[in-house]
């Protein structure tokens, strides 16, 4: 099992025309998922990769009976086209997108928490269930089915982690980039409720970042309502005040969203924290054998 | 991007907030010039620098105008040093000269994109002048926050709470409304992700003024705010981050000694923390991204290695949309024009890295090779100070 997408998910996408598009959704198709059509609007009729393209996402949810959209929009219209999958009733969004202005996403938010569908990034590497289906950016081949679910906001520092589980044999069975921006869809807490449920997760690695306070959050929740294995490495620990590390929302602002205020939170939680990120799946590994 | 007081303060004139008239100035020439367009017997000059605590470091001074040919002097070239640009200060190419007011109160006012309610939010407080963590430490029930739910927009009652709590006298509830409604405008107009006013004062005369203002606005709202882009003072920046940035690359100064290459933030950031667990400080981050070409490699390492001071290259590339290839088809290039002083530690996994440790192999380049990030910047650590 998995949370959120399996072998049978079917994925549209919007912005199949473009470079980016084109390209991911090769490596999709290869990877066996599900994808079976895409929306470029002004294209509709015509056929990409052998897909057919839409006119809008309304349509291609009609014509191809798709619940998840992946979205590769250039950062100006890339809000626009999130408002329209939640507007044509999508159940997953899944943003890879990387510098949509805060105001944007702020709009996006207030619409999203009105409706049933849910947001995956945007700045994100997105979602992957090993072997079953692969909806955005990351290299599938270092991923192995398994029972560690992987929930980050950054995109190579999972690569590393799931290499690391890859490596001792635990694999993984969900693997969520939430994304690095200040403003994004899911959040730890989101991802964590799904694992917990989720029979075939034993234990979730968690990877998040410098500034704001997600991780925070949830340490809050993980302390009455997560049962499961948990470890945990905070990126930035090293990184100066005021500045941002590359991602729109990695920056210590003022006293909050340090490293160092994350690992204690979750460490009060009674998450297992792990300073060193090339040991985190072996910190798994003696976890899940304890 | 960070806008100068006198840039966030013109932003504010055209929305309709009042601000203190004033001139900017360049040059001690100026001052002349200056005097007759300010009608204030008293006037205050202000450093024109992207740092908070400038009043503190003696970049803000009150004076008669008789006086200001010599405060202005004194100011431009100076290096202030607040608690926020460290020890070797900013130099003072600007001055700022704008006419003293009669202030009857003081107030804080801040906008702010609260990542956390998903909003923008009001922070006010009646400490005005007062730095607003140490306010919110110290005296935490003088301040009040006000969310605006995104859908429906500033409201009437939001701008009732605000008054009543900075107790304003009811003949001004209507002025700060007015003002209140024009903030928010600005906010959103010009993609701001923080507005300060610190202080807002309201004069004896009865206006609201803000006084001291800092705007900051979401870079990746650049590019549909062509008229505010203009205004970045590259000067202000770092030199080197002036550079990475020009070649598409994301580079961030540090104190350390170890310089870094990597993909990926996130990555970038542990790399640094690596560095840091294993007993020395990075030089910087470096991020090279996704879509990088081997010009840009080639680019960020020239930078790295024209760097006197570091003692070590640290590189870690997780390859996925990256290719190994390409990073040491960078390498080589850069190495054509510069010279290698120091160890260079290669990390490099994932796509084509047998053709980029062979490359490198044929290069002759004489590379630490590390199999993961633990044992890259182990080997750095080690190997730090070399000559090789």
């Amino acid at each position: 099992m998995s949370i959120l997408v399996d072998q049978n998910t079917r994925v549209i996408c919007q912005g199949l025309t473009g470079q980016q598009g084109s390209f991911h959704a090769q490596q999709m198709l290869a990877y066996g998922t599900q994808l079976v059509g895409g929306v470029t609007p002004g294209k509709g009729g015509k056929t990409h990769l052998s897909l057919p393209i839409f006119n809008t996402v309304q349509e291609a949810k009609q014509q191809t009976q798709a619940t998840v959209s992946i979205i590769y929009v250039p950062a100006p219209f890339a809000a626009d086209a999130i408002l329209e999958a939640i507007g044509a009733g999508m159940a997953l969004v899944v943003c890879i997108t990387e510098g949509i202005p805060a105001q944007d996403m702020i709009r996006v938010k207030a619409v999203l928490k009105q409706s049933s569908t849910r947001l995956i990034g945007p700045n994100c590497p997105g979602i992957i269930t090993p072997e079953a289906c692969k909806i955005g950016i990351m290299p599938g081949h270092i991923h192995l089915p398994g029972r560690v679910g992987v929930i980050s906001r950054s995109g190579t520092l999972t690569y590393e982690a799931v290499a690391q589980l890859t490596a001792t044999g635990l694999g993984q069975s969900t693997c969520v980039g939430i994304g690095g921006d200040a403003l994004i869809g899911m959040d730890f807490i989101d991802c964590l409720r799904l694992f917990n449920e989720d029979t075939q997760t034993d234990g979730v690695i968690m990877i998040g970042e410098i500034g704001g306070d997600l991780e925070e959050k949830a340490a809050e929740y993980i302390k009455d309502n997560f049962s499961k294995p948990i470890v945990a490495f905070i990126a930035g620990s090293s990184a100066p005040k005021g500045k941002r590390m590359g991602h729109a929302g990695a920056i210590i602002s003022g006293h909050s969203g340090t490293a160092a205020s994350k690992f204690e939170a979750l460490e009060k939680a009674g998450v297992c924290i792990e300073h060193n990120p090339t040991l985190l799946g072996e910190r798994m590994v003696s976890l899940l054998k304890g | 991007m960070n806008l100068h007081e006198y840039q966030a303060k013109e932003i504010l004139h055209q929305h309709g907030v009042f601000v203190p008239k004033g001139v900017l100035i360049e040059k001690e020439e100026e001052v002349k010039l200056t005097l007759e367009q300010l009608s204030s017997s008293r006037v205050v000059v202000k450093a024109q620098v992207h740092a908070g605590g400038r009043g503190k470091a003696g970049g803000v001074k009150l004076c008669e105008k008789a006086e200001l040919e010599q405060t202005v002097a004194n100011m431009l070239g100076s290096h202030l040093m607040t608690a926020q640009t460290g020890h070797t200060g900013k130099e003072v190419h600007k001055v700022w000269v704008e006419e003293a007011v009669n202030i009857a109160h003081e107030y804080y006012l801040s906008i702010l994109l609260d990542r956390s309610a998903h909003c923008l939010s009001f922070m006010l407080s009646t400490a005005g002048g007062m730095d607003i963590e140490e306010t919110a430490e110290h005296q935490p029930a003088q301040i009040v926050t006000v969310n605006i739910e995104p859908n429906a927009g500033l409201q009437a009652w939001h701008m009732r709470q605000m008054a009543f709590f900075l107790g304003l006298d009811k003949v001004h509830h209507r002025a700060f409304h007015v003002l209140i409604h024009q903030l928010y405008q600005t906010f959103i107009d010009t993609d701001a992700d923080m507005l300060e006013l610190n202080p807002l004062v309201l004069t004896q005369e009865g206006t609201f003024m803000a006084l001291d203002a800092k705007v900051s606005i979401d870079d990746n709202a650049l590019y549909r705010q062509k008229d505010i882009a203009v205004m970045a003072d590259l000067a202000e920046e770092n030199p080197i981050e002036v550079k990475a940035a020009a070649y598409g690359l994301n580079y961030i100064s540090l104190d350390g000694d170890i310089g870094c290459m990597v993909n990926g933030a996130g990555l970038a950031m542990a790399t640094m923390d690596m560095i840091h667990l294993k007993g020395s400080e990075p030089a910087n981050f470096l991020d090279v991204g996704g879509g990088v070409s081997e010009e840009t490699v080639a680019h960020g390492f020239r930078l790295l290695l024209e760097q006197a001071h570091l003692k070590a290259i640290l590189v870690n590339i997780f390859g996925g949309i990256v290719r190994c290839d390409l990073i040491s088809l960078g390498l080589i290039e850069a190495l054509k024009t510069h010279h290698l002083h120091i160890p260079l530690v290669m990390r490099l996994v994932g796509t084509h890295e047998e053709e980029g440790r062979a490359l490198i192999k044929q290069a002759g380049i004489p590379v630490l090779w590390a199999n993961d990030l633990d044992e890259a910047a182990s080997l750095a650590v080690a190997t730090y100070g070399e000559k090789i």
